[in-house]
């Protein structure tokens, strides 16, 4: 027998769920363990954002939130890889990468709380994109960067997140496709918590991993622990710098677990057992890094709770900030439409701005 | 200076703004080696290299999203949809991203970028190559969609639709895309969008279209004349913004309407005009207005699409009709 293709694929930890190291070397990053208290912080009020989140919409406070309980891991540790000049394309539940990149969560709250000025963020990167509802199409918004990128010979990587559900999608496979025919600087993260709303990982696809999907596209691929921080952030180390020079793309498939509901809309219950969930907090990403960063005499409860409190107050803080936000004039609707208001359009906008003014 | 066509006019103006701004790229299936399969990127690969003319995998999904993520990183797109049957995969990427990220963002990220279909029937082309839809873009608010009918203006929409900051939709009607030449100069200037043209003067009812139909509309106003009926020919041009003062300047004028296009006629962009004219000019008209449209049906194929299509004798016998009333 001859054989026409062979492929296999890595698997990549660090930290066992109990927060003790396999025995794999460390990449350098995670020897600097002030930097790994740092992400371990972020991943701390990250979880404390997204419990803040979820009070306000259930206080009427906000609409429909997607919480990123049991993502804290592989978001944070896709955001610290990346460099200000990269690009980011997520769905919308990826708040650990974007804090880090700068978005406040004041803007979060603006956007769920039906506002389009969330989006047009202060000090995050100017170039990454908005929250992405349309499932899997934020990919090939990534592969277009990443072409606009290599069309200027810019060492730039654009980096794109997206669901298992969303790797069923066509645009999924239209981005890695064309970024393996084109050589492109695209790092494609499914981050797979196991639930597209109540359709489990089984029902998406027959294929072993998600990871392999971006074999047939001709991408580097591999498979990580997603709950493991630095797995997540070695592999989003190595694929960016083989993107950003000239090497090509990957596609990393981050294993997690959606311990939430799929948005404040959702109740998980409906489609999924108690056990099922209840083992899933047994590989909760944020206690491991504090257990290991605990055994390195890097942390301690009191600076849990010294965190927790700043945490609080940041919270609190931007909180306040969007509640005192005013609506914009209706007729804001007309004004970011086009870069100019068309003459057509004029007679519409003064009918929406007599109605406000009532 | 060189008498061109149509696609010679629409390659003429990809050329000159290609060199004129370095942010400019084609893509689209065949647009490179093979210069389109209509040739209207012809030899721009070589003029401008694979980066800048890029054929791409065979999926218009992937063309319309990377024009998006190009376009949102600065570069200047113009994704070419083989035919208008085949837009349909791309209208994901275009309604809910290209139309919408500049509102989405409060203007952080804009999507300057052109997608260009040939467009329409009355070539005997195969099943999908023929079809009239521009009504399906002309309500997604924060496109342009804009469909030239000679080779001049087709020269100048498409220059200022690569130079408008938002995204559009250019349709360009394959019938007429080597009906005639006219000389057009390659000075790279552009024509206004958001504007009618007016194309003849006329005093007794005004036909109202655009594309491929504007020939017939031009046959049709020669013959009104010959019947001593003065009949006043204008090519919408830009469908959406639409410039309704044009329109409603002339119908005050003549107190008669005839709104001609290729789409089928339910909630075509004709009903638009139509309501427009009902809303705004009730009292100017002399005559109900009539509409020459497709059917709505599918366009057959081509042993009988020119039934299907507007012709010359159901235009001139609708513009009777509104002076039989009156």
């Amino acid at each position: 027998m001859s054989i026409a293709a062979k492929f296999e694929i890595e698997y990549l930890q660090y930290l066992d769920q109990d927060g003790k190291e396999t025995g794999k070397e460390l990449p350098e990053f995670a020897k600097d363990l002030d930097h790994m208290v740092e992400l371990y912080k972020l991943m701390v009020s990250t979880r404390v954002f997204d419990a803040k989140s979820i009070a306000l919409q259930r206080t009427g406070k906000l609409g429909t939130y997607a919480s990123c309980l049991g993502h804290e891991a592989a978001h944070v540790g896709i955001g610290s890889a990346m460099r200000r000049e990269d690009s980011l394309a997520v769905s919308y539940r990826e708040y650990g990468a974007q804090l880090y990149r700068g978005v406040k969560p004041r803007e979060v709250y603006t956007y769920w709380g039906g506002d389009e000025r969330g989006n047009d963020f202060a000090d995050a990167p100017a170039h990454d994109f908005a929250w992405c509802v349309p499932i899997g199409t934020q990919c090939l918004h990534a592969a277009g960067s990443a072409l606009a990128f290599k069309i200027r010979n810019e060492p730039r990587v654009a980096v794109c997140t997206i669901g298992d559900g969303g790797s069923s999608k066509g645009d999924f496979y239209g981005a890695i496709n064309v970024a393996g025919a084109q050589q492109l600087p695209l790092v494609a993260v499914i981050v797979n918590n196991q639930w597209a709303i109540s359709v489990p990982r089984r029902i998406q696809s027959g294929s072993g991993t998600l990871a392999q999907k971006g074999i047939a596209a001709g991408l580097y691929c591999i498979q990580v622990d997603g709950n493991d921080i630095i797995a997540v952030r070695k592999a989003m180390e190595d694929a960016l710098e083989r993107a950003r020079s000239g090497n090509g793309g990957s596609v990393i498939e981050a294993v997690t677990y959606r311990l939430g509901d799929h948005t404040t809309a959702d109740d998980a219950r409906r489609y999924r057992g108690e056990q099922e969930v209840k083992d899933a907090w047994e590989r909760d990403p944020v206690p491991r890094l504090r257990k290991w960063l605990e055994a390195k005499g890097k942390w301690d409860d009191a600076k849990e709770e010294a965190w927790k409190a700043e945490c609080d107050d940041w919270m609190d803080n931007e909180v306040n900030a969007y509640l005192e936000t005013k609506n914009q004039p209706a007729t804001a609707m007309f004004d970011y439409l086009y870069a100019e208001l068309p003459a057509d359009l004029e007679k519409q906008r003064e009918l929406v701005a007599s109605l406000d003014r009532k | 200076m060189a008498q061109i066509t149509l696609i010679e006019a629409v390659t003429q103006a990809l050329a000159y703004e290609m060199r004129n701004d370095d942010s400019v790229v084609v893509l689209g299936e065949d647009v490179g080696v093979n210069g389109g399969v209509f040739r209207a990127t012809q030899g721009l690969q070589e003029q401008f290299g694979e980066m800048r003319v890029i054929d791409t995998p065979l999926d218009e999904g992937t063309i319309a999203g990377l024009t998006v993520g190009l376009a949102a990183q600065g570069m200047k797109p113009v994704a070419e949809a083989q035919f208008e049957g085949f837009i349909y995969p791309m209208m994901e990427h275009i309604a809910c991203h290209a139309a919408r990220m500049r509102n989405r963002t409060r203007g952080r990220i804009t999507v300057p970028a052109v997608w260009r279909a040939p467009w329409g029937g009355g070539i005997r082309a195969p099943e999908h190559h023929s079809e009239a839809n521009e009504h399906l873009f002309t309500n997604i608010p924060g496109l342009r969609v804009v469909m030239p009918s000679s080779p001049a203006r087709a020269y100048g929409l498409l220059l200022a639709a690569i130079r408008d900051p938002d995204p559009v939709i250019f349709f360009e009607p394959k019938r007429i895309y080597r009906q005639y030449k006219e000389e057009v100069p390659d000075d790279g200037e552009a024509l206004p969008l958001d504007v009618c043209f007016v194309l003849r003067d006329g005093t007794d009812v005004t036909l109202v279209t655009w594309g491929a139909q504007v020939k017939e509309c031009l046959e049709a106003a020669d013959e009104l004349a010959e019947k001593g009926i003065s009949a006043e020919v204008i090519d919408v041009a830009t469908l959406t913004p639409l410039d309704f003062d044009t329109i409603a300047e002339s119908v005050t004028k003549t107190g008669r309407c005839v709104i001609v296009h290729e789409a089928p006629k339910t909630a075509g962009f004709g009903a638009e005009i139509a309501a427009r004219l009902s809303e705004e000019c009730l009292y100017s008209l002399l005559a109900p207005v009539e509409r020459v449209t497709g059917f709505d049906t599918h366009i057959p194929l081509f042993r009988l699409e020119m039934k299907y299509l507007p012709s010359v004798e159901r235009i001139v016998e609708a513009a009777e009709r509104t002076l039989a009333a009156s």
